[in-house]
């Protein structure tokens, strides 16, 4: 560490402790004839604005006022100490000990972070941490999506959010404008909850589903989440609702365990489209879109009887392939 | 996380760590220099060099009752003990309040643990996060980011710590367990290791009796298991360390080059992918490490038509066979 850094950082604890300790606003000369004594008035300003950024930005709340009511040109600053430090919260041992296990939860490495740091501060005053008496399970939360950053920044600074989206099922990707209300985890994905400026409707997105980098599109505070906004009940409301398929399927003996697990139900030892083994028939549903893919993972153990709609999807699909495909 | 913020200096990094620190002793006492370092997570010659800035500030007065006391002799030197001693700095006793950012990533973290916990332990949670809704920093958002309830999928959390308890114990465990590329369940006695984690799913890392070789189970597709009253009968190994990808230390593992038309790119999150080349039309060209042939069949297929193999050939014939075979039940 360089004996610049070392210097700058007792200005800066030294700046801090000035302003907690006094009652009153400190004057800006007062300010420099101690911190910055030896520094020109330009080079003052600087280092000074300089200073009260960075403590700014750790999160130390620094207040401009005027000393004077009479002479309202000559700003003052101060910390005011119930601002300043967290608040006066007593933990129990077990309260703590849960506190202690959040620090493993994010596997993602800036809120990682910023969760142990909050553990730090909180366990500074003397909590002991002890995990082992606590009947819990490990909880793991995943953020892998390249877009998850921005728009959790953006719902926490109420920015504005510009992004590239593909819908379900689509090619095409289209320009989109979000004010972000809430990041909602649902179903095991991250969605964006807020509202969608180009249409001027509630919308929810899907992360994953969001190309490239989002970006932030206006200022901070530039909108307001709409009052009693429950950002849950909106993404469910919203995020895509579950359609359930149905379908009657042949399955060769033996094969195709997924599907017996769950079969609505299943009827052995009957005709199949050949007989290189005996098959089975099978009803099943499934939530969700995914029963084609599902379906044509098993290649030739299952073939579909019904619906119509989903046996022609499989077999157009797989000519497809044979004729070369979209890829 | 963003690239709009400035990097932070390691002055201000430096006075973050003070005001922890501070705190962190007053309310202690005295402790010792290498407890300290490990309760903080700071090296313990950056403590002492964050302490060398603590003793030249002070109240603003300038005379040297007025500054930090801190004992370097106790930490330097040959009357050293190794315990820090602070004093005359009371008006840093509170610990700095949460930023917005601290204070959203704990709330949500805890909420995501709430529903992995028993009924006594939620009670405790709720406690809490209770305190730390109270406490946090204005314009926090925790109540904006809702992590679903599902964090702690409560069945596969107990499954993982009695999967851990097991590793470390040292007993064998019975596993039924489902592999879908060759679709079948089998069921196999192995040597718990530990459970890891990769591409957002949880494995366990056990010495497999029958294939008498190391293996990853994913939790999701163990049905059921049994912890055996036996003791592991391989020598103890710490679980592998999957951040290097999921088969860096396969040996059969063979690379195959894919062509995927945009419907199909999401693979490419999915799945532990070496390298990605983007192509002027939106479609990609992925290299992935195929352990098994069976899998890779199984994902082509379910991407039928927006995936093709680029190489090897073996592979492409396999695909190609395959979808024959399919088709022609149809007739």
């Amino acid at each position: 560490m360089s004996s610049m850094t070392v210097r700058k950082s007792e200005r800066l604890l030294n700046l801090l402790i000035m302003l907690l300790v006094q009652r009153h606003y400190v004057a800006k000369d007062r300010i420099r004839s101690i911190l910055y004594p030896d520094s020109s008035t330009e080079g003052f300003e600087k280092m000074f604005e300089r200073d009260k950024e960075e403590l700014r930005s750790l999160g130390v709340p620094i207040e401009v006022g005027h000393m004077d009511a009479y002479f309202d040109d000559e700003p003052g600053y101060r910390i005011r100490p119930d601002e300043f430090g967290l608040p006066d919260i007593t933990l129990e041992a077990d309260e703590a000990a849960v506190i202690g296990l959040a620090t493993r939860v994010w596997e993602h490495a800036r809120l990682a972070e910023a969760t142990t740091e909050a553990v730090r501060k909180l366990t500074a005053l003397g909590a002991q941490l002890d995990v082992s008496a606590l009947d819990i399970a490990a909880a793991r939360l995943t953020a892998d999506e390249p877009s998850f950053d921005v728009f959790w920044e953006a719902t926490q600074e109420r920015t504005p959010v510009e992004f590239e989206y593909r819908r379900p099922g689509q090619d095409q990707v289209a320009t989109r404008h979000l004010q972000p209300w809430g990041v909602v985890r649902y179903s095991g994905r991250w969605y964006a909850v807020g509202l969608d400026t180009d249409r001027g409707e509630e919308r929810v997105f899907r992360l994953s589903r969001v190309q490239g980098e989002a970006r932030r599109a206006g200022r901070p505070g530039s909108y307001d989440v709409p009052p009693g906004t429950d950002v849950r009940a909106t993404a469910k409301r919203l995020a895509p609702a579950p359609s359930t398929e149905r379908a009657v399927v042949l399955v060769r003996t033996g094969a195709g365990l997924p599907l017996r697990r769950d079969a609505e139900s299943v009827e052995t030892d009957v005709a199949g489209p050949d007989d290189r083994t005996g098959w089975d028939r099978l009803v099943v549903s499934r939530s969700g879109l995914g029963l084609a893919d599902e379906l044509l993972g098993y290649a030739d153990d299952v073939y579909i009887e019904e619906p119509e709609g989903l046996r022609a999807t499989v077999i157009e699909r797989l000519r497809a392939v044979v004729d070369g495909g979209a890829a | 996380m963003s690239a709009a913020k400035p990097a932070a200096s390691a002055a201000k990094e430096q006075v973050a760590r003070l005001l922890t620190l501070v705190p962190f002793l007053h309310a202690r006492g005295q402790i010792r220099l290498e407890d300290a370092a490990t309760a903080l997570g700071v090296p313990a010659d950056q403590l002492v060099k964050d302490l060398k800035v603590l003793l030249m500030c002070g109240l603003p007065g300038g005379y040297p009752d007025d500054l930090i006391d801190v004992d370097l002799d106790a930490l330097e030197g040959p009357e050293a003990d190794g315990v820090i001693r602070v004093s005359n700095a009371d008006y840093l006793a509170r610990p700095l309040k949460l930023s917005p950012t601290e204070a959203t990533a704990i709330i949500v973290a805890l909420r995501a643990l709430r529903s992995g916990a028993g009924d006594d332990t939620r009670e405790v949670v709720d406690r809490a996060l209770a305190k730390l809704e109270a406490a946090a920093a204005e314009g926090s958002a925790a109540a904006q980011i809702d992590p679903g309830e599902d964090a702690g999928t409560p069945d596969l959390a107990r499954l993982e710590s009695r999967l851990r308890d097991a590793a470390l114990r040292g007993r064998q465990v019975r596993l039924t367990y489902y592999v879908p590329s060759r679709d079948e369940e089998s069921e196999r006695v192995v040597d718990p290791r530990g459970v890891v984690s990769a591409h957002g799913f949880a494995y366990l890392d056990a010495w497999c009796h029958s294939a008498e070789a190391p293996r990853l189970f994913r939790l999701d597709r163990i049905h059921e298991a049994e912890v055996l009253d036996l003791a592991v009968e391989t020598p103890p190994e710490a679980p592998r360390d999957l951040a290097d990808g999921l088969f860096a230390r396969a040996t059969d593992a063979s690379r195959v080059t894919l062509h995927l038309a945009p419907a199909a790119r999401w693979v490419v999150e999915y799945y532990p992918v070496e390298e990605v080349r983007p192509q002027p039309d939106g479609s990609v060209e992925v290299d992935l490490v195929v352990v098994d042939p069976a899998w890779l069949r199984r994902l082509l297929l379910r991407l039928a038509p927006n995936a093709r193999v680029v190489r090897p050939a073996e592979a492409s014939k396999e695909f190609s066979s395959a979808v024959r075979h399919a088709l022609r039940l149809y007739g």
